[in-house]
Order: C-alpha cells, then sequence, then structure tokens
C-alpha cells in the first residue's frame, strides 16, 4: 500500500515541482501580510536584533560589569577560551542529550494527546482539552519546584511510592548523580511542554481530509494503515513544525536545571553557563560570547529543520 | 459604582447595548489605580517632606522591616524607612544589587550585605565611605570577627550589624551514650567515630552551593591554613593555599564524613534546612548549623509537630576541631549594612544604620528572628539569655570565627570550590586542593569557563 496524500495542486508542502507561477492572488495576499506583520517585525527587530547584536559588540571584550575602565578589545579571544574548554563541550552534550530526549518522547506523548483531544466524546472534549492544556500554563519554575519536591529524598513522594521498582528505594537521591538528575530535568520539561506540542500536532491533525481516511477505510485499510499511509503523511508539515519549534525551546534549557541541580552534577546547559559567565561571574565579555554562540546554535538548528527537513513555515495555513 | 447607577437608570435596551461598559471600568478603574501606584512611588514617600532612605533587605522573619519602623518613629521626621526584598538567595542578593549599582541606581541607600560580597562591592566603588566617627561608634564593643568581616584594605566599608556562626548541635542522650565531654572540644574524627558506633546521623553541608565553601574554609582554617594565603590587586597574583598541609588534612575530614556511614544517603545534596530536618528526626545525632536551628525547634513543639522532649535533648557546643590539639574556626557569616555610592542622601543612611544596630535593636532581632548580634553586650541582654541559653557558646564561637575569603573575586573562588570539591565523597586530598586551584587561576586569568 503507497502512502496516500492530496494531489500535488493541493499538497500543504509543494516540494519537489518547480517553484509556481505566483498568482495576483497570491501577491496581494503578500502584500497584505507584509502590512500585518510590519509593525510586529519592526518590533521584533528593535527587541531582538538589538540586543543580539549588542552582544555580539559586547563578546568581543574583556569587560567585568565591577570594572568597566578596564574595558578592552580583545578579538576573538573570548570565543577561543569558550571552544577550548571542556566545559563548554560537556554543556552541549548535556543540551543536546535532554533535546533530543525530551522532544522524542513529547512527539510520541504529544500525538497520543492530540489524537485523544481530536477523536474524544463531544461532550468531554473542552474538558479533556483544558485537562491536557494545564501543565502548559503552569510557570516553568513553578513546574521545576514542583517536580524537586516530588523527587526530593525528604520530602517527596517519588521514593516511598516506588521503591518497589528496581533502581529505586527509600533512600535513592535522585540530585545526586548525573544521570537520575538530568531523568528527573527531563520528565519536568516533557511534563511541562507536551501540551504545546500536543496543540501543535492537533492543528495538523484538523488538516488531514476526511475524505483519503473514508476513501482508505473502504480500501479496507486497518487503523494502524490509515495512520502510517494516510494522517501522518498528510501532516508531516505540522509535525515538523511542532519539532522545530520545541528543538529551538528545548536547546535553550535553564529553568529546571537551575531551580533543580544548580548546575551540579555535571548538568549545566549551555544557557546555564551563560547565566553563569554573565550574571553571577559578571564577566559580560565572556558571558555575551557564550550567548552568541548558543544563539548560533539555534539558528543552525532552525537552519538544518528548514532547509534539511524543507519545512516551510509560510506554508502552514490548512489551505488545501 | 457610577456606572452600576448609571445602568440602573437606563432603559433596558439601553443597559443591553452597554453591557461591556463594566469591564471597560474596571480596565479604567486598574489603570489609575497601576498610575496612583507608580505617582506615588516616584514621590519618594508620603508623610510630606521627610526623606525616605529604601534599605534593600534579605528576606527574614519580619525583623529588619519592624527594625526600619522603630528607626522611623525614633528619627521623628528626620528620615522615613522603607525596606525593599531581595531575593532569598545570598549570591542572587549579590547579583541584584550589582546590577542596580553597576546602573548607578540611586534608590539604593541602605542594604544588608552577606560579609564575603563586601571587597567585591568596595573595590567597585559602590559603598559610601564610612565616616570615620560612625565608624568609631559602630565598631565598639562589636566583636572581632564581625569587624573583620565589615572592614576591607584597612577601613570599614560596612556598619556590622549581626555576625552568625556555626555551632556543634548534639543531641545530649546521644553523646551521652557515645561518652563525648562535649564540655571539652571535639574533633570531626570522634564526632564520625561516636555517631557511626550509635548509629546516628551527623548533619553537614555537602551540597554543591555557598554552604560547601562555608564548610571547606571552616576546616582549612581550623586545620591552621587559609584558602588564600596571599591577597592581590591582580586577581591572577592572588595566592592560594590549597595545596598546603592544613588544607589536604581538610580534604582528608571532609571526605571522611562523607564516605562514612554517619551522613544522610542525600548528603551531596544537603543544605543548612535538611541538616536541622535530619538532626530533628530519630536519627538525629550531631549537626554543625547556625543558630536558627533553635527557634526552629521551639516553633514546631509550639505548633505541635514536634514533642517538647526533642529540643530539651539539644545542646550546643563550639565548632568540631580538625586536629585535637589546633582550635576550631568556626564559619562566620550574617549581615552587615552597607550604604550605597550613589545614595543622595548618606548622611541620613548613615545616621540610620546607627539606630539599625542599637543594642536594643540587635536583641529583638535576636530573639525574634533568630539572628545573632553583633555586640557583645547583647549577649548579657537577660532576655537573650532566656530565649537563647546558648547566647554564650555563640558569643565565644564568634570569638573564635573566622571569615571566607576576603577579595573581590570571592564569587569565582568560590564557585570554582564548589565545582572542585563537589560532590564531598569524591575528594581526593592534595590532588582537588590541586586542581581546584589550577581551575581558580585559570579562571582568574579570565582562561577558563566557570
Amino acid at each position: 500500500m503507497s502512502t496516500t496524500t492530496l494531489p500535488p495542486g493541493e499538497r500543504t508542502q509543494p516540494k519537489s515541482a518547480p517553484p509556481p507561477k505566483i498568482s495576483d492572488r497570491s501577491r496581494s495576499e503578500r502584500r497584505l501580510g507584509w502590512l500585518l506583520a510590519g509593525p510586529a517585525f519592526a518590533v521584533m527587530l528593535l527587541v531582538t536584533a538589538y540586543p543580539i547584536a549588542q552582544a555580539t559588540y559586547e563578546s568581543l571584550f574583556d569587560f567585568r560589569l565591577t570594572d568597566p575602565e578596564n574595558r578592552s578589545f580583545t578579538g576573538l579571544s573570548n570565543y577561543w577560551v569558550i571552544l577550548t574548554d571542556q566545559l563548554w563541550w560537556r554543556s552541549i552534550g548535556v543540551t543536546v542529550f535532554i533535546t533530543v530526549v525530551t522532544v522524542a518522547v513529547e512527539l510520541v506523548l504529544g500525538f497520543a494527546l492530540a489524537m485523544v483531544m481530536s477523536k474524544a466524546l463531544a461532550a468531554i472534549r473542552p474538558v479533556v482539552r483544558a485537562a491536557i492544556l494545564i501543565p502548559y500554563a503552569v510557570i516553568t519554575v513553578v513546574s521545576a519546584f514542583a517536580w524537586q519536591f516530588a523527587f526530593d529524598i525528604n520530602s517527596g513522594f517519588v521514593n516511598p511510592w516506588f521503591a518497589w521498582l528496581p533502581g529505586v528505594s527509600e533512600t535513592t537521591d535522585w540530585f545526586g548523580d548525573t544521570w537520575t538528575s538530568l531523568f528527573v530535568i527531563c520528565i519536568a520539561e516533557i511534563w511541562k511542554t507536551t501540551p504545546f506540542i500536543s496543540l501543535l500536532l492537533l492543528a495538523g491533525l484538523a488538516q488531514v481530509p476526511e475524505v483519503l481516511q473514508e476513501a482508505a477505510k473502504v480500501d479496507g485499510a486497518t487503523w494502524w494503515q490509515r495512520m502510517r499511509k494516510v494522517t501522518i503523511p498528510n501532516m508531516k508539515a505540522a509535525i515538523m513544525v511542532a519539532l522545530l519549534f520545541r528543538t529551538l525551546d528545548a536547546f535553550r534549557v535553564f529553568d529546571s536545571i537551575f531551580v533543580m541541580t544548580g548546575g551540579a552534577n555535571g548538568t549545566e546547559s549551555v544557557s546555564f553557563l551563560a547565566y553563569r559567565q554573565t550574571i553571577a561571574r559578571l564577566e559580560i565579555g565572556l558571558g555575551s560570547a557564550v550567548s552568541v554562540l548558543l544563539f548560533l546554535v539555534v539558528v543552525l538548528i532552525a537552519f538544518v529543520f528548514i532547509k534539511g527537513f524543507k519545512v516551510d513555515l509560510s506554508q502552514q495555513r490548512g489551505d488545501q | 459604582m457610577p456606572d452600576a447607577v448609571d445602568s440602573a437608570r437606563m432603559p433596558p435596551d439601553r443597559r443591553q447595548s452597554r453591557r461591556p461598559r463594566p469591564r471597560r471600568a474596571l480596565a479604567a478603574g486598574a489603570a489609575t489605580a497601576v498610575l496612583a501606584s507608580v505617582l506615588a512611588g516616584c514621590g519618594g514617600g508620603g508623610d510630606g517632606n521627610t526623606p525616605t532612605l529604601t534599605w534593600y533587605i534579605n528576606p527574614d522573619s519580619g525583623g529588619q522591616a519592624e527594625i526600619a519602623q522603630r528607626c522611623t518613629e525614633a528619627a521623628e521626621g528626620r528620615y522615613r524607612i522603607e525596606t525593599a526584598l531581595l531575593p532569598r538567595d545570598a549570591n542572587a542578593q549579590r547579583e541584584q544589587l550589582i546590577r542596580r549599582l553597576a546602573a548607578g541606581d540611586s534608590s539604593i541607600d541602605l542594604m544588608s550585605l552577606d560579609p564575603p560580597f563586601i571587597p567585591e562591592f568596595a573595590e567597585a566603588g559602590f559603598l559610601a565611605p564610612v565616616p570615620e566617627d560612625v565608624a568609631e561608634r559602630v565598631t565598639e564593643g562589636t566583636v572581632d570577627s564581625a569587624v573583620e568581616g565589615a572592614t576591607w584594605d584597612g577601613a570599614l566599608v560596612t556598619v556590622p550589624f549581626w555576625a552568625n556562626t556555626q555551632l556543634l548541635w548534639y543531641r545530649k542522650s546521644v553523646a551521652e551514650a557515645a561518652g563525648l565531654d562535649m564540655s571539652q572540644p571535639v574533633t570531626w574524627d570522634q564526632l564520625v567515630e561516636a555517631a557511626e558506633a550509635q548509629d546516628v546521623r551527623i548533619g553537614a553541608q555537602g551540597a554543591r552551593a555557598e554552604s560547601l565553601t562555608v564548610w571547606l574554609n571552616a576546616l582549612v582554617e581550623s586545620a591552621g591554613g587559609s584558602i588564600i594565603t596571599e591577597n592581590a590587586e591582580q586577581p591572577e597574583n592572588i595566592e592560594l593555599g590549597l595545596s598546603s598541609d592544613a588544607a589536604v588534612r581538610a580534604a582528608e575530614v571532609m571526605r571522611n564524613v562523607a564516605r562514612s556511614d554517619a551522613v544522610s544517603p542525600a548528603f551531596s545534596t544537603e543544605n543548612e534546612d535538611a541538616s536541622a530536618t535530619g538532626f530533628e528526626g530519630p536519627d538525629g545525632g550531631f549537626q554543625v548549623n547556625y543558630p536558627f536551628v533553635w527557634p526552629r525547634a521551639l516553633a514546631a513543639v509550639e505548633g505541635g509537630t514536634m514533642d517538647a522532649a526533642v529540643p530539651e535533648d539539644y545542646g550546643a557546643a563550639i565548632y568540631p576541631r580538625v586536629n585535637e590539639n589546633d582550635p576550631a574556626a568556626p564559619p562566620y557569616g550574617g549581615i552587615n549594612l552597607g550604604v550605597g555610592a550613589f545614595s543622595e542622601q548618606s548622611d541620613l543612611a548613615f545616621e540610620a544604620t546607627e539606630c539599625i544596630t542599637t543594642d536594643e535593636n540587635q536583641a529583638y532581632y535576636f530573639i525574634t528572628n533568630g539572628n545573632p548580634a553583633s555586640s557583645a553586650a547583647v549577649y548579657d541582654d537577660p532576655a537573650v539569655l532566656e530565649a537563647f541559653p546558648m547566647a554564650p557558646t555563640i558569643r565565644e564561637s564568634l570569638e573564635l570565627a573566622a571569615p571566607r575569603p576576603q577579595t573581590p573575586y570571592y564569587n569565582e573562588i568560590s564557585v570554582g570550590l564548589q565545582r572542585s570539591y563537589h560532590p564531598p565523597a569524591s575528594v581526593v586530598p592534595g590532588q582537588t586542593g590541586e586542581e581546584a586551584a589550577e581551575l581558580i587561576r585559570a579562571v582568574l586569568r579570565k582562561e577558563r569557563l566557570l
């Protein structure tokens, strides 16, 4: 059985075909788009491009906040210090690990929740949706504290409740070791942001034409076959957008680590490293360089997704 | 309310059409309230022309706010003090104050400062110089360690307010059963042995936090060494004593305690609160901790969550020794008062510091909030002795206490130490000190990340 998607003209993502001629409608839509998005774009430039430019400039200096008089231009030496430091590479490793694990689990769970939200009985649908979205409404720091208390050896309920599981006992110190700390950090992140990914996937599910599902049913396709050959291929664009957003978000993980371990046991992420150099150590130059490198990694991820996986953000309108 | 009246008088059809009005009125009301509070904030105080001093305080049990109120009344209109709350964590307090002061914030008249950060503030020019006459008055009768902690580069740069120190808290029944004579100095080795024999816990702070530096510094100083052996203006010239015999012995004690059966399974995340909780439990034997553990236990009895017999079993002694024949150097902490360099009312602010730190206010703060005084005379106050029977031990401990490394680069040194000496169970005497020194030196030369 082959994959069933809409004909090329109606697909959400024309890829292999040559770029279509821009129609008048498209042109006027594009103009209207610029008019509507223009002011927001200008504000974005002001509040994001300016700080990025300033951080890039500061990163070229040796500048300590408490000693502004001795600020000196050092070129790219801050970048050299960072890129030759083992701590940077370990933080990159930790950040990539958290990103990959959380995004992968969130995608699967989010998809399941999106299905539940989409297929739940109409009578309970609003309740189900609200219940699923509650974690996303919780402030990350609050959620991090909640999970920390849950796993705490003195006040937490996890140890006594799950002492029957292998590897868990009354005296398991979850925040005393790298892997167990990362496990709790990942759980907190997954709990908090799965609703976001499920919301994006729900929008994607709504785009899958019912007519294709019915056609597949008539052809005798099983539920699993319909999922693999109809549903998922038709919402590939939505999946990629959800993955892109969450990956960018996950790569900047900070709050949970700050609250739960304070960077102990080798759980520092790249954002945490930037915080420690800039805010705690007051080395604005070095900290800015870490931030710029973090920004470049995030840009690289976005580039890989958009060019490598050909995610076209402008076509996510469900306008088949 | 006028809306409601209008609405009631209107014909029904118009009432219908104006339904969103209450919401608009609510928004307008909220906006007025916000505007009013902003204007009130800009006005610099509501009592006519009375100058307002803003005192940035660390969170406590309301003691500093009460003292601010008392001093406002005592000033009889010359000034009034308003408090502004800083974050709970000492490092976060430093970060917030430094960011504000680096931007020349003139709203910081007074600030409660943790002693290790004072050199950094002084060196950056964030503290108004203490007038000589004020310095003379506020150091009179003040315990030595508190004066030392308020001094940088030979000059008093802050006003000593309250002075904290850690004691060795023990369960009398446990010490007795172990045959320890607590009226005599005890060593860490003796404690470990006694706790293991009695199957009880020793509480200490093994978490990767400032408290780990506090512990390490106390161990090194008690062994007769110092973390900084030679201070220097240029950070790269600071000399560290982490490879000295004293530091090696300190690392040995730290590792032995952490690896013993007497510590909690969560020792590598144990902070002061966790130590206090463990000591309150059935396994409680010994702990090194601040005097807050005493009012905490009494409050628990009052709240019905602790048996009254438990605090009766509490004993307090001077911090444990590292070597039998070397006196202990307990940790020193507390809060000093700094006057912001950009304050437009520094004269009044210094006047206020003298009011805040009177013996009467320090005694009040000690009794109600559990924060020990920096003035020696307060320890003779009968009310203080009644609330804190161990007050003489606290005073003696303060006289012995050694401050943490005094340097404008304290944060680099402290975080560098925490990085190397955590978890305490994996410390290798000799090697860990050398690694820590290497890391700190590279960080001070700005050649490594922290």
